[in-house]
């Protein structure tokens, strides 16, 4: 693997210029303040109690996610190019989502293959025909993005169902700047705190036309034990909207009411952290307890805008992920900005050949996969491991997609035996409303803290940073 | 607001409550039962907490002998005992977590500092009469700053007041209790048998409900049984007093009331309440029978509990 690029160090002993100042200040301060400002941060997220719960570990059902207190700084001018990538990539996805669930232009185009949609167990049926409102499918995006050098952005994964990590992305600021009031002192760097404004304007604007002037919106939650409750409680505290859970809703004359102290109340907008399987017992899964039963009937008659749309899961599926750059250019005619990852679709007969003479040079993800689960990091693995893999891939190849192992860029962070470099990435969140698309500068940098680990989820020892665009 | 919000804030604050009124009372029986036996005569002191935290029946489920380990154990840091100290605090958590958005971060930092304290500190119990100490005073400390943060920090709007309903309600329950366990020193004196070593039952049971230094402000006098009874059932400047908690009551469910533009079930079920501990003087109790009055006011205070649900918190 070639030596990954430093967001900080140029190879040769200079300094990129937006981590110059960041280089005097860690000069000018001894590591132990460094090391207590850390203990600090962690005694601060304990405190406010930003926890997540890692699924299958009876023992702490709530973890910190680690923090690291090093910025990851980015320069204006490379934010710009990100930022202007990142809308046109969302735009791509909604409409993408639109003609699927419409007209199918696409398909007809032969762009994406019909199998590919059609056997896809998120696509949804239901949604066939289904008007929302302005065409917003994906409100809320988070879109992965790695870097490999100083030119590209390459896009890792969209996110395009129920992205999490933004309340990190806000916390992580907060706890720095009452931590290191100097270092901000010292540098421009571009406030986030307006997230949670755009994210209730966007949720406004797409509300249904039946409800009133003054919509109501929701937050609905899959309640205490899911992994993302603390986000699910600071976001609808942020944004001054109700925190519900499935039994507080009810579905009458296809409209949607939540049960109140001063009795029935309707909800027009609803921001949706539970999965579209769980959404509806009647139309889904029928054991869900977690849904609200004849929600998608009042979705159905327009009465209830959900943010994300159901089945949305169709964009952001690793089978279409490959087709990308084709979605991008086929609606907007345009050159994508970002960048795909070289990807091996292990349906392809030619391809899953290559793929299975290379394994232990490459990624191997499940395409309906997340979290970092389920997936043959090459280079990493044991021959055991590979040979295992590769009777799973030759058994099922249509479930799985091959990447190159990319040289994720490094950034200095905090270890045991001072600083070093860690492989980073980052999730810039993407809102669309009825009339614009926003993105706060800046986004959820997730590190992976173990030396050479290329792994940065936080289910499997990721951290997080800060992430300053600096503001030039 | 959701009706499950308002819920979640009244038990939490309920939680809150008797986990403080349940250290009290462990503090006022140590007390009580550190004096020689000739002070206080035969009864034995656990056992009356135990009546008085209402836990006797289940305690007994498990243990023979109610003693200061057993019962020390059972009421603060038994995970089998569901009003345990221990068990209200991870209730009032569960609950904090459940309503984060309508707590003030003052109020949840009181309730997960006390919850991360629970584990890091006291996740064996307490091993010495003085770590006890220790822990209760933790346990009324956490109260009085959650209490406190409230007070300071809470919009004054229907979820302060669902909160605070939750607050009197339990008070009111915990000082009739006490009143209903230790009624028979409070008779007046040619009545009962205990002579002047009552004095230590008295002081032990003001103790429980922080009233000492109160009565002596109010009436003072040396601990007379009779105004004992009226401080605690009557006497509406005494914050723990039966009549002090509905005159609160009443004032919530009133805002309630005018905020959501209609009274119902409630409100007059709690006014009713409180006229008659209104219009009662300490003459008429004890010619009706103390143990009686407690007793149905113990019934009329949990149907208030259970009306409230059913008007707003399902």
């Amino acid at each position: 693997m070639a030596v990954a690029f430093d967001e900080m160090n140029i190879p040769g002993g200079d300094l990129r210029p937006a981590y110059q100042e960041l280089a005097r200040w860690l000069k000018e301060t001894p590591p132990e303040a460094l090391e207590y400002r850390r203990q600090e941060a962690e005694l601060l997220f304990r405190r406010i109690g930003i926890t997540f719960a890692v699924y299958g570990e009876a023992e702490s059902t709530e973890r910190l996610i680690p923090f690291d207190v090093i910025p990851r700084i980015m320069s204006g001018r490379e934010w710009t190019l990100l930022e202007k990538g990142l809308k046109q990539r969302v735009r791509a996805l909604n409409m993408f989502l639109r003609d699927i669930y419409h007209g199918r232009d696409i398909l007809r185009a032969e762009i994406v293959p019909d199998d590919l949609i059609f056997q896809n167990p998120v696509f949804r049926p239901e949604m066939n025909g289904q008007q929302v409102p302005h065409d917003v499918y994906v409100h809320i995006a988070g879109i992965d993005i790695v870097r490999v050098d100083a030119e590209d952005f390459i896009v890792l994964e969209d996110n395009a169902r129920t992205p999490s990590g933004v309340s990190y992305m806000l916390e992580n600021r907060e706890i720095m700047m009452r931590l290191f009031p100097d270092l901000f002192a010292r540098h421009r760097v571009a406030p986030v705190e307006r997230y949670p404004d755009e994210l209730l304007a966007a949720l406004r604007s797409v509300a249904p036309q039946s409800a009133s002037s003054e919509p109501t919106v929701a937050l609905l939650t899959p309640g205490v034990y899911n992994s993302a409750y603390y986000e699910h409680s600071f976001l609808a505290d942020k944004l001054g909207i109700e925190l519900v859970e499935g039994r507080d809703l009810i579905v009458k004359n296809n409209e949607v009411f939540m049960r109140t102290t001063e009795g029935l109340k309707r909800v027009d907008v609803i921001y949706r952290r539970v999965d579209d399987d769980f959404l509806d017992p009647l139309t889904f899964r029928p054991d869900s307890v977690l849904g609200v039963p004849g929600l998608m009937s009042a979705y159905a008659a327009g009465n209830i805008t959900l943010a994300n749309a159901v089945g949305t899961g169709i964009a952001d599926d690793k089978a279409i992920y490959s087709y990308m750059p084709d979605i991008v250019k086929f609606y907007l005619g345009e050159e994508p900005i970002l960048k795909n990852v070289p990807t091996w679709r292990c349906r392809e007969p030619k391809d899953l050949a290559y793929v299975l003479d290379n394994l232990s040079e490459l990624v191997v993800k499940e395409v309906h996969g997340s979290g970092g689960y389920g997936m043959l990091i090459g280079p990493a693995a044991t021959k055991a491991t590979i040979e295992a893999f590769r009777e799973k891939l030759k058994r099922e190849p249509e479930g799985f997609i091959a990447q190159p192992t990319l040289a994720l860029s490094t950034c200095p962070t905090c270890t045991a035996s001072g600083l070093a470099p860690r492989h980073v990435d980052l999730r810039p969140f993407v809102l669309t409303g009825s009339k614009s698309t926003t993105i706060v500068p800046g986004g959820l940098t997730r590190v992976a803290l173990k030396e050479g680990s290329l792994v940065v989820n936080s289910s499997q020892g990721g951290g997080t940073k800060d992430t300053w665009i600096l503001d030039e | 607001m959701l009706s499950r919000t308002a819920e979640n804030l009244y038990w939490l604050a309920r939680y809150v409550e008797r986990a403080e009124y349940l250290a009290r009372t462990i503090d006022a029986t140590l007390r009580v039962t550190a004096l020689p036996a000739a002070y206080i005569g035969k009864t034995n002191e656990w056992d009356s907490a135990l009546l008085t935290a209402g836990v006797a029946a289940s305690f007994y489920q498990t243990y023979e002998e109610a003693n200061e380990h057993n019962v020390v154990e059972y009421l603060s840091f038994s995970a089998d005992n569901p009003s345990s100290i221990r068990n209200c605090i991870e209730s009032a958590r569960l609950n904090s977590r459940s309503v984060r958005t309508a707590l003030t971060s003052e109020m949840w930092d009181t309730i997960n500092s006390a919850w991360i304290e629970l584990q890091a500190v006291w996740s064996k119990g307490a091993s010495t009469r003085e770590e006890l100490a220790k822990f209760l005073r933790f346990v009324q400390e956490t109260s009085l700053r959650f209490d406190g943060s409230a007070y300071r920090t809470m919009l004054r709007n229907d979820a302060y007041w669902f909160s605070r309903m939750g607050v009197h309600l339990e008070r009111a329950d915990n000082t009739a209790r006490i009143l209903d366990v230790k009624y028979h020193v409070l008779l007046p004196e040619e009545e009962h048998v205990g002579g002047p070593l009552d004095f230590y039952q008295w002081s032990s049971i003001l103790r429980s409900v922080s009233a000492l230094t109160a009565y002596h402000w109010v009436y003072r006098e040396t601990l007379k049984p009779w105004l004992i009874a009226d401080l605690l059932i009557l006497n509406d400047t005494l914050p723990r007093s039966l009549a002090s908690c509905y005159g609160n009551l009443v004032r919530n469910l009133d805002q309630i009331g005018v905020a959501y533009g209609r009274q119902g079930a409630a409100q007059r079920h709690a006014r009713g309440i409180r006229n008659r501990l209104e219009h009662s003087n300490m003459n008429d109790i004890f010619q009706h029978g103390v143990h009686e009055f407690i007793q149905e006011f113990i019934t009329d205070n949990s149907r208030l509990g259970e009306i409230i649900t059913k008007q707003y918190l399902i």
